[in-house]
């Protein structure tokens, strides 16, 4: 929108929370942040990583929820659930291959980063980038990242065999024009992954 | 920017695709909504109706056409003519009384072709039995609805003419 998109660089994030502040005093639901900083290898690095919803092509929590509760518009931003057709079952917590959704049990309602859309469709940037001092959340012109950013964009995702596109992009390093996961290392996390890889 | 190509996919992806424009599901306010719209509708059409039956309909004018001679219909004769167009079939007969008088031939109730009898002096329909007064058109029994639109016809020395047609005549 307005030539400019959302860069997530997690070589950038110092784990200040303030995207998460500033998320939490939008008016539509004070309180709650729709972002999480997560730790990345928390026994071994205090490294986070902002995690924003990428905003898929083909969005999975759309797909998976039974309430046809979340709506993609078009200018490409999956919407939050929509409060009357919510029914807090947990599909799409579950789904995201991200772990952006959070289904929050009081108001019995999932919510989820929009990418401000009340904002961004009138030229004006996500309050998390807004805020983010380090810029590892930004809203810019792509020329401007190419210019400003030793990494370069992906918004291409491999889990396993399932591929993802979004239209959020995460700066990664050069060497890898797709982001592959491997998911089945994740699956048996309490042994050694190296063990697996051949 | 998003690309909303749309691969070969299910069904329920096109019954309840995730895509906002795409959506069709019926929330119970859009439905209340449409409810109360076509209500509203239905009621300034009812009001139109209703103004336009105040005013009254105006009969059309048509051309004169020449439909034969008054001397060859005797009492109980029945001659059809055209008027008027060719697609629109006309009784004429003279009735027991000596009377000329015309109408259409078609049914009001649907269009079937009325004949006249001239023992009960009446014009009749065979579909469903309507039955029409031969003196002035106006139904006796059955289903039709209204009388027959009346072809006025006028005689000039032994010439008959037919110069209008009077399809609503409860209100001119």
């Amino acid at each position: 929108m307005f030539g400019r998109e959302f860069y997530i660089d997690p070589s950038r994030c110092i784990g200040c929370r303030s995207c998460m502040a500033a998320c939490a005093e939008c008016e539509s639901h004070r309180g709650v942040s729709m972002i999480h900083v997560d730790y990345i290898d928390r026994p071994n690095s205090i490294a986070t990583v902002p995690m924003v919803c990428m905003h898929c092509d083909e969005p999975t929590c759309a797909m998976v929820c039974p309430a046809d509760a979340i709506k993609k518009g078009e200018d490409g931003v999956v919407r939050s659930a929509l409060k009357p057709r919510c029914i807090a079952c947990s599909n799409c917590v579950l789904a995201c291959p991200f772990g952006i959704p959070k289904v929050h049990l009081d108001v019995e309602l999932m919510m989820k980063c929009d990418m401000c859309y009340d904002r961004t469709s009138v030229g004006l940037k996500p309050m998390c980038a807004t805020v983010c001092p380090s810029q590892a959340l930004s809203y810019l012109p792509a020329e401007t990242v190419k210019e400003t950013r030793r990494g370069h964009p992906v918004n291409d995702f491999r889990f396993g065999n399932e591929h993802v596109s979004t239209l959020v992009s995460m700066i990664a390093p050069a060497e890898a024009p797709v982001i592959a996961v491997d998911v089945v290392d994740y699956m048996w996390e309490n042994r050694d992954a190296d063990q697996y890889e051949a | 920017m998003p690309t909303n190509t749309k691969p070969d996919r299910p069904l329920w992806t096109e019954e309840f695709s995730v895509y906002a424009p795409e959506d069709k599901f019926v929330l119970r306010r859009q439905f209340s909504k449409f409810l109360v719209l076509t209500s509203f509708g239905m009621l300034a059409g009812n009001v139109w109706i209703l103004f336009r039956s105040f005013l009254g309909r105006s009969n059309p004018k048509y051309a004169a056409k020449e439909i034969g001679l008054a001397s060859q219909l005797q009492r109980g004769d029945v001659r059809l003519f055209n008027y008027p167009t060719n697609n629109d079939p006309c009784i004429m007969v003279r009735t027991r009384s000596g009377k000329l008088a015309a109408y259409s031939q078609k049914c009001t109730h649907l269009s079937c072709a009325v004949y006249y009898s001239k023992n009960e002096n009446r014009l009749e329909c065979p579909c469903h039995e309507g039955f029409f007064s031969a003196e002035d058109g106006t139904v006796l029994q059955g289903p039709p609805p209204r009388p027959l639109p009346l072809i006025q016809i006028e005689q000039r020395g032994n010439q008959l003419f037919a110069i209008g047609v009077v399809e609503n005549r409860e209100k001119s």
